[in-house]
């Protein structure tokens, strides 16, 4: 599983302080710590807070990329933005993320095959999220033919089947496991898959336990992505773990280390 | 209707590693040798790119081999006293494209000869021939460490390949190709796990290194287990074209050493009239271990007797014409 590190976001008030003051200490400061811990891509979004947030997209993208060798994933409801951050993207970038709703698709599956970008879709469209794994998948189709059409390859789809805080939606939990192994039978190659995995957690005591119970159980079910705290050791030491446990490593006693180091 | 192949892509690939330095590479060798740097499973021309083709090297003793048959012995029963002779033969007659010698005279239980015994014996071969040189100790990890820095330091800057370094054993190795600028062979029994992790404690002591290992995954010869040989490697392969450096490094093979110490190669005709004759069965003997581990990605094997490294040579030509 390819952790995103989603630490680089104006939620955060460290992060949301360094846009309003242009200072690129504490975003320099999470890409490399974040890159070094395991994080596969880097996850940038400037937050609720910013007026202007193609200006701080494209301003975050240039100082995590000093800092950072690593794709970029651009995290925006605001399109301008994530294609102001794909202009400057000095590798191919992840787009985060379009609904199965046709024009948002027409825009950014556009966006995705002129910045050769890989995308995240949501298996959702205009009535929300869907209570079932049938739902689920239905709208995960929808937007692999859409994906398809604009001849982006199926594999840089990352389908998002859309986790709810387990505290609120218990239910949906063990639909999110079936979609996830179902969405592997839309196409071949199929779809890769991705979640947000803090999400899960939301609201809980028990956060760093639940996300990576979670992560482990989704692995299992074929994720391929998590957007999640790359500095979460014992996560990363799991998702090395199920790696090898999934035969998709090969075990050696510095399994863990390897991981960690991947990327380096 | 045309047929379309399918293709496999892979993301990673084999890492090159240099043997041997030529003078202006610090060393004295003609020439270098290069092995590894394959994108695809063996010679699927097709998928990928095989850039370097395996080689064979050829294995001298620095004491007469008493224990080899005379079906093998009679070939070099002009060279035993010298080594450089014996290593210039291989070249020059044989077609070796490297010479890997064992320096047997080291074991306490022979000779027990001093690392300048070795030392000397090691520049004449040196010499002797222009192919880069692969050295093994005696086989004992105990004295092996007390000679492998000094023929090391001796041999500084020809880039050699020294042997062996194991998961008990590899800091002595591991610090003299660190020093002297040699690479190295990664010996792991069987055991994929313990190539891996060993790769990576030599990574630890040095980065630089993971760039002039050789794993040799241990072969069995035919009959003895050469298929947990192959299923070995090919996991290896199928995980460095996958993207896991740790594995993705050229491999080495003592396919003499391990053919020729089985009764197959070594009992007369007149003891098995039914196993054909010795001279001819052992040859094939080696020649089939060979051929199977080329197939399983083998870069380097090490051979003894001169008509089977002729026949495996013949068919790596053969197997390195382009297919795609």
């Amino acid at each position: 599983m390819i952790i995103i590190g989603e630490r680089i976001n104006g939620m955060f008030r460290d992060i949301a302080k360094a846009i309003r003051e242009k200072d690129p200490r504490a975003v320099q400061e999470w890409a490399r710590k974040q890159e070094a811990m395991g994080a596969g891509y880097l996850d940038i979004n400037v937050g609720p807070a910013v007026a202007d947030r193609v200006s701080a997209m494209r301003w975050l993208v240039e100082v995590a990329q000093e800092a950072t060798k690593l794709p970029l994933c651009l995290d925006s409801t605001d399109y301008d933005a994530i294609e102001a951050g794909l202009e400057i993207c000095k590798q191919p970038a992840m787009i985060n993320s379009v609904p199965a709703i046709a024009e948002k698709m027409d825009r950014i599956f556009t966006m995705a095959s002129k910045y050769n970008a890989e995308v995240i879709g949501l298996a959702m469209n205009e009535e929300g999220i869907p209570k079932d794994a049938e739902s689920r998948v239905a709208l995960a189709m929808e937007l692999v033919a859409n994906c398809d059409a604009y001849g982006i390859p199926i594999d840089s789809l990352y389908i998002d089947p859309l986790a709810l805080p387990c505290n609120v939606g218990q239910a949906h939990g063990p639909e999110v496991f079936e979609t996830l192994r179902q969405i592997k039978l839309l196409s071949d190659p199929p779809p890769k898959t991705v979640v947000g995995l803090s999400n899960i957690s939301q609201g809980t005591k028990n956060r760093e336990l639940i996300n990576r119970n979670f992560a482990v159980m989704a692995m299992a079910c074929g994720l391929d992505a998590a957007i999640a705290d790359a500095c979460d050791e014992e996560l990363v030491a799991a998702v090395a773990t199920a790696r090898v446990l999934l035969n998709m490593d090969i075990y050696c006693d510095s399994y863990v280390d390897v991981f960690r180091s991947q990327n380096q | 209707m045309a047929v379309e192949i399918f293709k496999e892509k892979y993301r990673s690939q084999v890492r090159e590693v240099v043997l041997g330095a030529t003078k202006d590479e610090g060393g004295t060798r003609a020439q270098t040798v290069k092995v590894g740097g394959e994108t695809a499973l063996p010679f699927l021309h097709f998928e990928g790119k095989v850039p370097n083709r395996p080689v064979v090297a050829m294995e001298i003793w620095d004491i007469v081999p008493e224990e080899w048959p005379a079906s093998l012995k009679s070939y070099f029963e002009d060279v035993y006293s010298d080594p450089g002779a014996w290593a210039r033969k291989c070249v020059e007659q044989y077609g070796a494209d490297l010479i890997a010698i064992r320096f047997k005279s080291a074991d306490p239980d022979i000779k027990d000869a001093s690392a300048e015994e070795c030392i000397a014996t090691l520049k004449k071969v040196l010499e002797a021939v222009g192919v880069p040189l692969i050295v093994y100790g005696c086989g004992k990890a105990e004295k092996d460490n007390t000679i492998i820095g000094p023929i090391a330091e001796a041999a500084a800057g020809e880039n050699l390949l020294l042997g062996v370094a194991e998961q008990d054993n590899y800091k002595a190795v591991a610090s003299a190709a660190m020093a002297h600028k040699h690479s190295i062979i990664a010996q792991s029994p069987i055991d994929i796990n313990i190539a891996k992790q060993l790769n990576i404690l030599i990574a630890e002591m040095s980065t630089p290194l993971l760039d002039r290992i050789v794993i040799d995954p241990t072969v069995a010869a035919l009959g003895y287990g050469l298929e947990y040989s192959y299923s070995i490697m090919e996991r290896a392969r199928f995980g460095a074209l996958q993207g896991d450096r740790m594995l993705a490094m050229p491999t080495i093979a003592n396919v003499g050493h391990e053919v020729w110490s089985k009764k197959e190669a070594n009992i007369s005709e007149e003891e098995q009239p039914g196993w054909g004759d010795q001279a001819e069965r052992s040859l094939t003997w080696e020649v089939t271990t060979a051929a199977a581990l080329l197939q399983a990605g083998m870069d380097i094997l090490v051979m003894r007797h001169p008509g089977a490294v002729k026949l495996i040579k013949k068919q790596i030509d053969e197997l390195m014409q382009d297919n795609s």
